[in-house]
């Protein structure tokens, strides 16, 4: 039950405010709320925060704080899922998720949710009952885009930019105008896997965790059905055997509740009618045993003398031997906005550096070197060599120079994207729709797979 | 009431929670239990709405309580965390006499909570650490071997990073300890000192039961000679050497060189604490004291100055001769020139307990300390998972079950009175009572206090005995009027289970009865009935063969009303 629901910008300015009881005071919590958040002690947390006799929750989600109060010591684990449920539902009716979007649209925001939560009570958060009460039309913004101009192709002739949707097409509301029939129908599918890993000093990998999700935001109209093919060599648990070779294993899965199992087992097929919006259809996770090498292997060596005046030398030789492909069979594959982030002891006054290519850019901040490498192709290795100058370092215990890190330096964290790339190999072989739209426009389907790193650290 | 999807939604919840005659039928409970469960409308929000209304409901039988778990046990599977916690927390209540059961839900529920701990919503992912701390508390190896997820990354929020921390420092155990402590180690030496020191606290409260290889790290970070790391690791050197005495020796030897790092008030006192308590084993000490004496002018914490007294004498008992002349120096400073009158006060104390005779200062300051394992064992107890089971998926984990105490004690202060802050914190602990139960409970209190048992039987020559024997409880004195009809009266008392022994006929005076009853406890009440028409008066004498006034007196007011409604139809 939720006293109040508001949303501030990350600056603090309330953008939306809704009391549903009527039991607490007036729009200034919003304002105390923030007050409280960036008052708050750095040991404690900000999710939960206690005022009178209000407790303030809230998610961050695309910079913005959805906030609930209650006073009741309700349940935190379903009061977070709502508002994250909340945040979703707002994104799809206003397109996307932002500052700008909600306060574009504020009579759709209020109506959604008059119509979510009633006196403080959940009503229903499905995109298909809503549907039928919302009147109020999404105000979007379009920002001229070559790409609108550049898929229509000469003479009519496919082009490449037709066969590659912009990344921001899916960020349109679901309900689109009824005059405007230029709407596509479409199916956006991604496979989304976040990877951490942990590397001993040694290159011993010490922990391994994939969590995936295969995500679906569906324009097509309710009701039509619709069929995902995943690799039938995709197993469950660790006992699990299917296919030849060394398959693909996941430890758990969980579906929402709208999927039909009923060809799973047999073909790996997932059956289901989606609502329009955005919906998880399948969350897995894997741990520990990883079918396929790591996507960065680093090879830091480091070389420290005894005595203040000598430099901490550090060279970090970085491959990316991809998985599956030894170099050649995928040329095309890379990794994007790869960023090195190294803690370096205290006191670090100077670093110079030599760099394997022009484009990477590495830099000293809070303590740390951050070294960004914007694109790295696959099967490549590259390496830098930082040199830093750290004053009133205790030399080595040993005599003479040592191999082994100083204290406070390290470890080294990889942040990185993959995308045409699933670190579990799991694939989408299919997209079939039942549905048959009324008239020629073939419902446009785009899949996507991406990893992308969750934490990926390297000891040294 | 809130909305659950659909109108028979509604209806058939209120039936089956609120009906006693469902409720008192098991099978017909159980179907609509059942029915409401199955139903295919009830979206998440529902199905966490249903789960906190069963809480209301307490099975009577054990087979009965075995088919609702059976009935509930899909929830435990849901895709959503709160319907899956909303479930765990049902099945812990309900299981409440059954550990084994609570270990397999808690078995069961290890996975989505792991997930959740790996969410990619921070918010999401910290009510969970907080949950997985709670089973902690009454598990303590419920998560050891899923170690690798609670390690943190980098990019995680700080109180994310601190509770995880936290959940390492509860999990360790023989098997993980080293990848553990190797993992504490990197965060030692963070960006951030809060985080950093938080890591340090963790490795100390480690070494309670790993002490060699704490030690170990604490000693190297020592040589970092960082001072937000070097005053952290010396306060866990304190607790260290006040709770594991075996690991003094190492603390001793650590102990020499880290004063130049030390600048706050709580690393300084932890490390004169030190010096003063086993300065006996670490042979700088008198000459580190002496340099924080020097400096005394400059100190401004009283709290280190107060410990650098205690030290000081403690020391100077252990070594005399380098302590004497700068215990003077620092004593003539407190009294003379100290303008703190707690830290002037104390130096006075100490100065006049050293006047009362050396020996028997030494015997108050250094006796031996009470006794440390005893704290160690609290520490570790384990608390049985009943006792957070009501407060399983609420805030109060999340808030930390100290910090909703103090919460929860204002705000029935300012706001609700007493009452509320338990309501609040339970709100589902008033259980139904099935409507039988309840009929049940609501005689007791009166059975408790008289139940006549309905065919009790005694003879006449046992009846005159016991009369003769037994002295009058109880005499009273009911108007009257008009002759009596013996058999009107016999039916009567025969009603509420009074037997008539004897009684004169119609119309004799003066008219005698002998009644006698008998309780569930087997007290005997036996009573005489005189009538004297002459003066319109029923006199009663009763007496009991246990004496036991509130029976008596039920028993005497069962008779009044007897009679008087006797009374009344002659009238």
């Amino acid at each position: 039950m939720i006293s109040q629901f508001f949303i501030l910008s990350s600056k603090g300015d309330p953008l939306i405010y809704k009391d549903f009881r009527g039991d607490s005071g007036g729009r200034d919590v919003a304002e105390l709320f923030y007050r409280k958040l960036t008052g708050l002690p750095g040991d404690e947390s900000p999710v939960v925060m206690h005022h009178d006799d209000r407790h303030f929750i809230h998610i961050r989600h695309s910079g913005l704080y959805l906030v609930a109060t209650t006073s009741e010591n309700i349940s935190p684990f379903s009061l977070l899922e709502l508002l994250s449920r909340l945040a979703t539902l707002l994104g799809d009716y206003c397109g996307s998720l932002g500052e700008a979007t909600i306060s574009r649209n504020v009579a759709l925001v209020y109506e959604l949710l008059d119509e979510v939560l009633d006196y403080g009570y959940v009503q229903t958060t499905s995109t298909e009952v809503l549907r039928n009460f919302i009147q109020t039309e999404a105000v979007v913004s379009k920002p001229f885009s070559l790409f609108d101009l550049s898929s229509v192709g000469l003479f009519g002739a496919e082009t490449q930019q037709s066969k590659v949707a912009p990344s921001s097409a899916a960020s349109r509301p679901v309900l689109s105008s009824r005059s405007d029939q230029s709407q596509k129908n479409e199916v956006f599918l991604d496979v989304v896997e976040r990877l951490s890993v942990l590397i001993a000093s040694n290159g011993s990998l010490l922990k391994v965790d994939v969590q995936g999700e295969i995500r679906l935001k569906s324009f097509l109209p309710s009701g039509s059905e619709m069929r995902i093919g995943l690799t039938e060599e995709f197993c469950v648990g660790k006992s699990e055997l299917r296919g030849y070779g060394p398959g693909i294993r996941v430890d758990e899965v969980s579906f929402h509740s709208s999927v039909y199992l009923d060809e799973f087992e047999s073909h790996r097929i997932l059956r289901l009618q989606p609502p329009q919006g955005e919906l998880t259809v399948m969350r897995y996770q894997l741990s520990d045993d990883l079918p396929s090498p790591l996507p960065f292997r680093l090879f830091p060596s480091v070389q420290w003398d005894r005595g203040s005046g000598s430099p901490v030398v550090t060279l970090m030789k970085m491959g990316c031997g991809f998985p599956g492909t030894d170099c050649s069979l995928l040329p095309c594959s890379q990794a994007l906005n790869v960023r090195l982030h190294l803690p370096l002891p205290r006191g670090v006054v100077s670093l110079s550096q030599e760099l394997s290519s022009p484009e990477q850019k590495a830099e000293l901040g809070e303590g740390a070197l951050r070294w960004d490498l914007p694109r790295v192709q696959g099967g490549s290795q590259l390496s830098g060599l930082f040199q830093m100058d750290v004053p009133g370092l205790p030399g080595p215990p040993g005599q003479g120079p040592s191999a082994s890190a100083p204290l406070g330096l390290g470890p080294a964290s990889l942040s990185f994207e993959l995308p045409r790339h699933t670190c579990s190999g799991l694939q989408v072989r299919f997209l079939r729709l039942a549905f048959r739209p009324c008239g020629n426009a073939n419902p446009h389907k785009w899949v996507r797979h991406l990893s992308h790193s969750d934490a990926y650290v390297i000891r040294i | 009431m809130p909305y659950l999807g659909s109108e028979d939604v509604v209806k058939e919840l209120k039936k089956a929670l609120c009906n006693p005659h469902i409720q008192a039928d098991r099978l017909r409970y159980r179907s609509v239990i059942q029915r409401v469960i199955r139903m295919s409308k009830l979206d998440q929000w529902g199905q966490a709405e249903v789960l906190n209304f069963l809480l209301r409901y307490q099975p009577r039988s054990e087979e009965e309580l075995f088919d609702i778990l059976n009935l509930l046990d899909s929830f435990l599977k849901s895709s959503s965390p709160g319907v899956v916690m909303g479930a765990t927390k049902l099945f812990l209540i309900l299981a409440k006499k059954f550990p084994h059961v609570q270990t397999d839900v808690l078995m069961q529920v290890k996975g989505p909570l792991l997930a959740a701990c790996s969410s990619e919503s921070r918010e999401l992912c910290f009510a969970a650490l907080c949950h997985v701390r709670q089973i902690l508390h009454s598990l303590p190896g419920h998560f050891s071997s899923h170690y690798k997820k609670f390690f943190c990354s980098y990019s995680e929020p700080h109180y994310i990073k601190l509770q995880k921390v936290e959940v390492l420092c509860e999990l360790v155990n023989d098997e993980n300890v080293q990848q553990v402590l190797e993992e504490l180690r990197g965060y030692c030496t963070d960006v951030s000192a809060d985080f950093a020191q938080a890591a340090i606290l963790a490795i100390g409260g480690i070494a309670r039961t790993y002490t060699d290889q704490c030690m170990q790290i604490l000693t190297e970070l020592l040589g970092l000679r960082q001072e937000h790391i070097t005053t952290v690791v010396v306060q866990t050197f304190r607790d260290l050497a006040w709770l594991c005495p075996q690991c003094t020796e190492a603390v001793c030897q650590a102990l020499p060189g880290c004063e130049e790092n030390i600048q706050d008030s709580e690393g300084k006192q932890a490390l004169i604490w030190l010096l003063g308590v086993h300065g006996k084993r670490i042979p700088n000490a008198p000459y580190v004291l002496e340099d924080f004496i020097e400096n005394v002018k400059s100190e401004t914490f009283p709290a280190v100055k107060m410990e650098l007294l205690t030290a000081v004498l403690r020391l100077f008992f252990s070594r005399p001769a380098e302590c004497q002349d700068m215990l003077g120096r620092l004593l003539h400073y407190c009294i003379e020139e100290e303008k703190d009158m707690a830290v002037r006060d104390r130096g006075l104390f100490y100065y006049r307990l050293l006047l009362a005779g050396i020996s028997e200062a030494k015997q108050i300051l250094c006796s031996p300390k009470s006794d440390p394992s005893l704290r160690l064992l609290e520490d570790q107890a384990e608390r049985p998972v009943n006792s957070w089971a009501l407060d399983f998926n609420t805030l109060v984990p999340v808030y930390g079950k100290a910090r909703w105490a103090t919460l929860s004690k204002c705000q029935g202060v300012e706001h609700h009175g007493p009452e509320l802050p338990n309501t609040a914190a339970f709100p589902t602990s008033g259980p139904l009572i099935p409507e039988e139960n309840k009929e049940s409970v609501q005689e007791l209190p009166d059975s408790g206090a008289l139940m006549l048992i309905p065919n009790h039987q005694l003879t006449a020559e046992c009846f005159e005995k016991t009369w003769l024997s037994l002295k009058v409880a109880h005499q009273q004195v009911f108007p009257w009027q008009g002759a009596v009809h013996p058999d009107t009266l016999q039916m009567a008392l025969q009603v509420v289970n009074i037997q008539t022994i004897a009684m004169s006929r119609a119309g004799t005076q003066p008219w005698k009865a002998y009644l006698s009853a008998q309780d569930d406890t087997g007290c005997l009440f036996l009573t005489e009935l005189l009538l004297e028409p002459a003066n319109l008066q029923m006199q009663i004498s009763v007496k009991q063969s246990e004496a036991r006034t509130e029976t008596l007196k039920s028993f005497i007011s069962v008779l009044e009303t007897v009679i008087g409604t006797i009374g009344d139809i002659k009238s």
